[in-house]
């Protein structure tokens, strides 16, 4: 995976990928030429976001006006955070967006400031390399009247960092860990104020809505899920990397025609980034939107996109990433605790073929019982990843991958 | 009325389970876990309130 490649679905008008920003870091200069930081009237801009359909690309796909707006609606003083903590492995497009576009980041943040009314704005990252490339955006921000100023705030990478309680926390000076809901940010986030958390692409989205409207952002995708996202496009394909991409098409059709195809068949496919767990190759003919990844029993999540080689073998990839999550769990709540420790094991030795023969059976139940059950959402993955292997080790299909013609 | 579950302090002494079954179960890990979306029917209001009051680890929130 090159971490700053970046493209366009063949013939797509991009939007994000703008410019020779796929390759390098667009300049201020380049940004204000693209309408970057340009004037807009923002009162009505959460209707627009409404109108428009925007859903958050940190992984939850939920409706973005509604949380503007129950921000907006709590009692100021109030607060943004652009998240840009990207804690799924597999997921590299807000790392791009925040090395190679971090002015419309900024520029979508400052337009969420306005519209949900906050006085505070901090742009929240882990990894060096936005580190940088923020800070330097930050020295360079052109002088816009009325703007609130905008803070960084550096946190160690993991998994749980991202989660937006656990940003608020850590923004408060406590551990970047989950906290049990209610209250949710909304309510109670920052400094204990009405807190809008917003993934970074979710936000330069909203600034591109602003600036063409609701209609032109619709032009794109469904209309149940419309516009454009960026995904990260890996594994066994020929072109790994970030595409901008329309919903729409199918995850077969994004994979052949931006990552140009499989390049050593298909043994199985990880989409939604690892949080839905494992699919079957039947998953490429399914519809890249939200209803449709869903009815397969998988997600578009965070738009991460993992494809297994036919040589790859199931049974070990998944006991590797049951692994994972026992090493991530932020070890608070007893059942995340014993929970993905009794999902890795079972999973080993299913591995090594010495499972117990209902081994299948407990696998299927904690798929579900295990669902809802954390502070956060982190249980539910490992619940993901138990629930659809056990349903796939026991398909037709599943053991029987295809080879690369 | 609504119950909320927090799962963080939760260390499974189980007396929300024996105090109000309704509502509470004690799961295959020995923790807490909540048999519904947390909407107490009336009937069910005083063992649930009895369930928070009587949890060593105040894990349990009324809202209404």
């Amino acid at each position: 995976m090159t971490e700053h490649f970046a493209d366009v679905y063949p013939g797509l008008t991009p939007r994000l990928v703008i410019g020779e920003s796929g390759a390098r870091s667009l300049s201020l200069r380049e940004e204000i030429a693209a309408g970057t930081y340009a004037p807009v009237v923002t009162g009505a801009l959460i209707d627009q976001l409404e109108q428009a359909g925007l859903r958050g690309r940190g992984g939850s796909g939920f409706p973005a006006h509604r949380k503007w707006r129950a921000v907006r609606d709590g009692a100021a003083p109030r607060v943004v955070v652009a998240n840009g903590e990207e804690g799924e492995p597999s997921s590299f497009k807000d790392r791009w967006l925040l090395t190679n576009r971090p002015h419309a980041v900024i520029d979508g943040l400052l337009l969420a400031a306005a519209a949900v009314g906050a006085d505070r704005a901090v742009i929240y990252l882990s990894h060096p390399e936005t580190v940088s490339s923020v800070r330097q955006a930050l020295v360079e921000l052109p002088s816009i009247p009325g703007r609130v100023e905008v803070e960084l705030h550096v946190v160690q990478h993991r998994y749980v960092a991202g989660e937006e309680s656990a940003v608020c926390r850590s923004i408060n000076g406590g551990p970047a860990l989950p906290l049990a809901k209610p209250p949710r940010p909304f309510e109670c986030g920052v400094d204990g104020h009405p807190t809008l958390v917003s993934n970074v692409e979710t936000l330069a989205q909203a600034a591109w809505i602003a600036r063409n409207g609701a209609d032109a952002y619709r032009a794109l995708g469904t209309s149940a899920s419309p516009g454009t996202m960026l995904v990260t496009l890996g594994g066994a394909c020929r072109r790994p990397g970030v595409y901008e991409v329309p919903y729409g098409l199918t995850l077969g059709q994004l994979i052949e025609d931006c990552a140009g195809g499989l390049s050593n068949g298909i043994g199985g496919v990880l989409a939604g980034g690892w949080f839905m767990g494992v699919a079957d190759a039947s998953l490429l003919e399914a519809t890249w939107c939200y209803d449709a990844m869903r009815a397969a029993g998988s997600g578009v999540g965070c738009g991460a996109v993992t494809v297994l080689g036919h040589d790859e073998r199931l049974e070990e990839v998944v006991a590797r990433l049951a692994r994972w999550y026992v090493e991530e769990s932020a070890q608070q709540c007893g059942v995340c605790v014993k929970g993905t420790v009794a999902i890795a094991d079972t999973l080993e030795l299913f591995s090594r073929g010495s499972a117990e023969p209902d081994a299948l059976a407990n696998l299927a139940r904690w798929g579900t019982t295990l669902q809802g059950r954390g502070a956060c959402a982190f249980l539910d993955g490992a619940a993901n990843l138990a629930g659809t292997f056990s349903k796939i080790i026991t398909s037709d299909r599943t053991m029987q991958p295809v080879a690369v013609e | 009325m609504k119950v909320f579950l927090d799962p963080i302090k939760c260390s499974g002494y189980g007396a929300c389970a024996d105090i109000c079954p309704s509502l509470f179960a004690i799961d295959e890990f020995g923790f807490a876990q909540l048999l519904s979306d947390g909407v107490v029917a009336a009937s069910d209001e005083d063992s649930a309130r009895n369930a928070a009051v009587s949890c060593a680890e105040n894990a349990i929130k009324i809202e209404g």
